[in-house]
């Protein structure tokens, strides 16, 4: 088997003195979707958060493509091709929908890819070509997250790490965003995804790391997990 | 008729407050920090202005360039030096020390060229007589160049990728970050052009008395602080709106001879009144607390 795409090692990270991950380790094979699922607290964002560097491990190493991140700075990692949905959108809402998405590919400067770019992300999610002038601030939540999905698509990355994509949106809207992140994996791009909406979830990824306050429970097949008494009980209310 | 020359005189006034005001607000809404050494750049302007237009060189175009040159560097290694290592600090620390850089710049100047003011005279400025009205030329002056000067930064701003890099790093630095930002480098861009823009200021402040010493920046710092808390600091429109304001109010109140020697407590009196009635300003937003 190849190297995995992303290869993380006993990665420890502190708050403070509050110890938020215990040494996790696991990996993520290009053009898989994986899922980190788990309570509140149980470190999916922290992991998220050390894996494109704005939170720094004490110990253990995270290899991206061959190459060690925890000494990278956080604004060179999405040259590198690995882009961030970060939890609770957080698109820039006081600027335009159109000029989100030019941030969104702000190492890129082949103008000509961008619009090409651009014009495959306004055909992906159509709403956002009809209100690209208006402020990001003003659209409804699912299209704030089809924004952050679309900001990250501009910068042309291989892998995506997707925090809480489903996070206050309405289970029609839920649905359709994880339609969004399948296409992802058919255009060859690597996920991610951390959720609370286990459920979900598992039925998009193709392995799953089950979190439980700072350490990894259990890993599998997502398909195996979803039959797994335990993971039923704790995790998919069943 | 005489309040229309008020009035040019205070819109021109008001451009000077405007331009202060945008360093201000504009490190405000980037670092997230008041530089309180903001006005001192504009003293430090003024000493490069004299020097070299009544010492060396006797050029005055040539001493205005190097005057924005030098205050920009200043500016950029202020930022450096003092405020980098402070990244993440908690806010007092950072206020602390831009009061240190303040005293510092000042005393350093007053160290060079002593306490005793000195006259810096750029150019001979002819009033304009029109209809009976005397307006002087150099608030024209003032005021096309500072509009200019605005509406360059407000496209720069708006439509450069690097403009609005700086309205990304504003709103969450954070997110900004993941999108490839440098804030660091950032930061030090919006420096610059701050320390650039107190630098004409320093110009346009000799063009309304040809006279500097080491707390010449201390004042009209000071009042547009209070234009970009007006405004609503963060707000880039703001700041300029607020200077205008306030250059207005303090003409107006300079014109009457029971207000004239009120004329900056009214300025200090607006700051009291903005913070209680909307502590934002004009333009400001309410801060999003995240839950």
């Amino acid at each position: 088997m190849s190297e995995p795409l992303l290869q993380v090692k006993d990665l420890e990270v502190y708050y403070g003195v509050i110890q938020a991950l215990k040494g996790i380790s696991f990996h993520v094979n290009k053009g898989e979707i994986v899922s980190l699922i788990g309570a509140n607290g149980a470190g999916k964002t922290t992991t998220l958060h050390t894996v494109t560097g704005l939170l720094r491990p004490k110990h253990g190493s995270i290899v991206y493509d061959g190459k060690d991140l925890t000494k990278v700075h956080p604004h060179k990692i999405v040259s590198m091709g690995l882009a961030h949905v970060p939890e609770g959108r957080r698109i820039f809402q006081n600027l335009s929908v159109y000029d989100n998405l030019l941030l969104g590919a702000y190492t890129k400067n082949d103008k000509a890819k961008i619009n090409d770019q651009m014009e495959q992300v306004f055909e992906q999610f159509p709403r956002l070509k009809e209100r690209r002038r208006q402020l990001a601030g003003t659209l409804s939540g699912g299209e704030q997250q089809m924004l952050a999905m679309g900001r990250a698509l501009l910068s042309d990355p291989e892998m995506i790490v997707m925090d809480e994509p489903s996070m206050g949106l309405s289970p029609l809207l839920v649905s359709e965003i994880f339609e969004i992140i399948k296409t992802f994996r058919e255009a060859g791009k690597t996920v991610l995804l951390v959720e609370q909406n286990a459920k979900k979830a598992m039925t998009v990824s193709d392995r799953v790391y089950v979190l439980e306050t700072g350490s990894i429970l259990t890993e599998g097949n997502a398909a195996d997990l979803v039959n797994d008494e335990r993971i039923k009980k704790a995790y998919l209310g069943e | 008729m005489s309040i229309i020359s008020t009035l040019i005189n205070g819109l021109s006034m008001g451009a000077v407050y405007a331009l202060i005001a945008l360093g201000y607000t504009m490190v405000y809404g980037i670092a997230k920090m008041l530089n309180f050494a903001h006005g001192d750049v504009i003293m430090v302007g003024s000493y490069v202005l004299f020097v070299f237009t009544m010492k060396s060189i006797k050029n005055p175009f040539l001493a205005i360039l190097l005057a924005i040159l030098f205050c920009v560097i200043l500016g950029v290694l202020v930022e450096c030096i003092a405020y980098r290592p402070l990244r993440g600090a908690p806010s007092l620390a950072v206020l602390i020390t831009a009061i240190g850089v303040s005293f510092l710049l000042q005393s350093v100047a007053q160290l060079i060229f002593t306490v005793t003011p000195k006259q810096v005279t750029m150019f001979q400025f002819n009033s304009i007589e029109f209809n009976g009205l005397t307006i002087k030329t150099e608030s024209i002056i003032t005021l096309v160049v500072g509009m200019i000067v605005m509406i360059a930064l407000t496209v720069f701003v708006n439509k450069s990728k690097t403009g609005r890099a700086m309205l990304a790093v504003s709103e969450d630095r954070g997110a900004a970050q993941l999108m490839g930002i440098n804030v660091n480098r950032t930061i030090v861009i919006t420096f610059a052009i701050g320390s650039a823009l107190a630098a004409v200021a320093s110009v346009f402040m000799l063009f309304i008395a040809p006279v500097t010493d080491p707390t010449l920046g201390a004042m009209p710092g000071i009042k547009a602080f209070v234009a970009a808390v007006l405004g609503g600091i963060g707000s880039i429109p703001g700041a300029m709106i607020g200077g205008v304001i306030l250059g207005i109010v303090e003409q107006f109140a300079l014109k009457y001879e029971f207000l004239a020697s009120y004329s900056d407590a009214i300025v200090f009196a607006i700051l009291i009144l903005v913070l209680l009635v909307k502590p934002s300003g004009i333009l400001g937003k309410k801060r999003h607390e995240k839950v």
